[in-house]
């Protein structure tokens, strides 16, 4: 042989180590999370990132009985079984620290995508940093609408924006009509003057052109704390709704039911976005009359009846941290899995190819522990198959009424008179 | 707009304007005698409404049977708080006074916060929870009782103080202290006593209002700065005035809330507040 030859022989040879052990490199992929680990809410975020916890060790280790996607083998089959390595970060609920924690975890650890943040503040800084470096970003549970109007290409949010969540009133009321219920023509909105109140109010009433059957009756904008709504109530009466939408905080809430029971005020639905109408002290505060509101829900417990992947998943979260999962951890689990469904088909821990697959998702509803029809991103990286779930109090218990092939309770339409 | 809904937004804003009332009058007796700003008067409607609930929670007793316990009790710690913090601040600047009783409403409001939380708590079974229907016409039992209520307080106040021998030495020592003094007054003794009428007539509200409000620690604020500018409005240490002008701040807010909008709907309130003491500073039923 030739010396020219045996070099290349060499070469060669030399080649395929190289690349063989820039392949053994790709057996993890770094991915970081962003949430809030100390402060006020670092209760939330902890559970929250518990909840990404179980879905990379659902990812990286094997179970033969699981029926989620990943979860009969070990790391990603489309890597050649690739294990996950999550870092984790605490952003502390400040959009600065967040900022500076993504470009640590860009730029020092080398993680290929992030997670985050809870906070819309957090996210909105830290996938900034996210965009300018080319890496994805996924949000599972940071809602402000705004974040996926600012035409980013990195960023993708699998949980439905604060707008998305006033159509599913919409469609919610014309499911109603369509399915034999007393069919609902006119909608109060009662809303609290902050932020979200107003957001709210006019993310519904930007959803009247979009159906068309429902007219606005009356919008009533209140002061938190306020010591009486009867004339608020009045209003009400005067304008006589078909259902009352309402966006309002604990204290408000009880103060409104009682004051219709009062007054008799008797529309046909009463519904709520947040969780005020369906809280425990809300209960306890109405004892009966605070049957039949209806809230709307991301996630809930009772849906593992229909879904056998939420029965495996709330378990298993049960199991490792002593306590029941709720809606949020449920949203980060699920962008979890979209994030490693996206890295699993691309093959490759580049950034650009995982952001192309993310890009291209399309898991239907049966994969998901959500009861959304599915995950499939729009131009601005918002999922748009996501639907809400509406929660009504029927003898003081929860109850999962719609969508109606989730129900877990049969819907109480109209609601009955006071007592 | 029909007649019966005109009735009803006057019934109604009676009904809260006559919560109002109770709550100023007791601001006022206090102020009146002592010609101290009790800050720390919405978080007496606090704990004498964390009373009410305890009561109901606990032993089931009814906002009703509750009130002249509460009453009661509220009258021996407006008595307790004169003693203990007011009377040691008496001699003090005016920064003492104000200092020390809006030091008493921070710690009121901290030390509920910590005893039971910043949860909200309500009544569900009272038996003033229900209502009367007259003709259309709808009355919370609630806000009947305490428009009932606050006018039997007020009677029963006038009677005190200007029939009774106690009533002319309240009187005695809210005009001329060191005359009083001289005329062998005991003013610690009047003084006292405000506090301890005072706070029961707040104890009367908070109890009334458990039966349709919720408590939390820091509920006080909600009612409290209404009553200031009920006080205000119908003069300075006036019964009679504070009585008008709680029963007319609860019509407007129900009239405007009903026809301008929800959040304005105390702008009328203090735009005729404003107009009031510019054009008679004394307030509506004040003295010069």
């Amino acid at each position: 042989m030739q010396l020219q030859t045996k070099l290349l022989a060499a070469a060669a040879l030399i080649g395929c180590v190289v690349a063989g052990a820039s392949f053994a490199q790709e057996k993890t992929v770094k991915i970081g999370a962003l949430y809030p680990l100390s402060g006020q809410v670092a209760k939330s975020g902890e559970d929250t990132l518990n909840a990404i916890k179980l879905a990379v060790q659902v990812i990286n280790t094997t179970n033969p009985d699981s029926k989620l996607p990943f979860g009969k083998t070990a790391g990603l089959p489309g890597l050649g079984g690739a294990k996950i390595e999550l870092i984790a970060a605490d952003h502390q609920g400040s959009p600065e620290i967040g900022a500076a924690e993504a470009e640590r975890l860009i730029a020092q650890e080398k993680v290929v995508a992030l997670l985050g943040a809870f906070h819309s503040s957090v996210a909105a800084t830290s996938s900034q940093v996210a965009e300018r470096s080319q890496i994805p970003y996924v949000s599972g549970e940071s809602e402000a609408t705004t974040l996926t109007e600012r035409k980013f290409k990195y960023f993708f949010r699998t949980t439905p924006s604060s707008r998305t969540q006033a159509q599913d009133f919409f469609t919610f009321l014309r499911d109603v009509g369509k399915t034999g219920g007393t069919p609902v023509k006119t909608v109060a909105l009662v809303t609290e003057n902050t932020l979200w109140g107003q957001e709210f109010a006019k993310s519904v009433e930007g959803y009247f052109k979009e159906f068309p059957e429902f007219t606005l009756a009356a919008k009533i904008t209140y002061a938190q704390g306020t010591t009486d709504v009867s004339s608020e109530v009045q209003r009400l009466i005067a304008a006589n709704p078909d259902v009352v939408i309402h966006a309002s905080y604990d204290a408000e809430a009880i103060l409104f039911a009682k004051t219709y029971k009062s007054f008799g005020f008797q529309p046909k639905g009463i519904m709520a976005i947040g969780a005020a109408f369906g809280s425990g002290a809300f209960r306890t505060a109405l004892g009966e009359d605070a049957n039949y509101f209806l809230v709307r829900e991301h996630w809930a417990r009772d849906l593992a009846a229909k879904n056998a992947l939420i029965e495996e998943v709330a378990k298993l979260y049960e199991k490792a941290y002593g306590k029941p999962m709720d809606g949020t951890p449920a949203r980060a689990f699920q962008a979890t899995m979209v994030l490693a469904d996206a890295i699993n088909r691309a093959g490759s821990a580049d950034p650009a190819k995982i952001r192309k697959a993310l890009a291209e998702t399309n898991m239907p509803g049966e994969q998901l522990i959500m009861p959304w029809q599915g995950v499939r991103f729009d131009e601005t990286g918002q999922n748009v198959l996501t639907r809400g779930i509406f929660i009504q109090t029927q003898e003081g218990k929860p109850a999962t009424v719609w969508p109606f092939d989730f129900a877990q309770a049969k819907l109480v339409w109209p609601r009955p008179a006071w007592k | 707009m029909t007649a019966t809904l005109a009735t009803q937004l006057l019934v109604s804003g009676l009904g809260m304007g006559c919560i109002f009332a109770l709550i100023a009058i007791g601001l006022t007796l206090i102020y009146g005698v002592m010609n101290i700003v009790n800050f720390a008067h919405g978080e007496f409607l606090m704990i004498s409404m964390y009373g009410t609930w305890l009561a109901y929670s606990f032993w089931g007793v009814d906002p009703v049977v509750a009130l002249p316990a509460v009453g009661a009790l509220m009258f021996l710690f407006g008595v307790l708080v004169y003693y203990v913090l007011v009377r040691q601040v008496l001699d003090g600047t005016m920064h003492a006074q104000i200092f020390a009783t809006f030091g008493l409403m921070v710690f009121l409001q901290a030390a509920a916060q910590f005893v039971f939380g910043a949860d909200y708590h309500a009544i569900d079974k009272s038996w003033l929870g229900g209502v009367l229907r007259i003709g259309g016409i709808t009355l919370p039992s609630a806000q009947l009782a305490a428009g009932l209520g606050a006018l039997l307080a007020t009677l029963a106040l006038y009677a005190l103080i200007f029939r009774t021998h106690l009533g002319r030495q309240l009187r005695a020592v809210s005009q001329d202290r060191t005359a009083a003094l001289t005329l062998g007054i005991d003013a610690d003794r009047m003084n006292a006593l405000a506090w301890g009428i005072g706070a029961a007539c707040v104890g009367v509200a908070g109890a009334l209002l458990s039966s349709f409000y919720y408590v939390f620690p820091r509920v006080g604020a909600v009612f409290v700065l209404i009553s200031y500018v009920a006080v205000a409005l119908g003069g300075f240490g006036s019964i009679g005035g504070a009585l008008v002008a709680g029963v007319l701040i609860g019509i407007l807010q129900v009239i405007s809330g009903f026809f301008v909008a929800s959040t304005l709907k105390f702008l009328p309130v203090y735009l005729l507040y404003l107009v009031v003491v510019l054009l008679r500073p004394t307030g509506i039923l004040g003295r010069q």
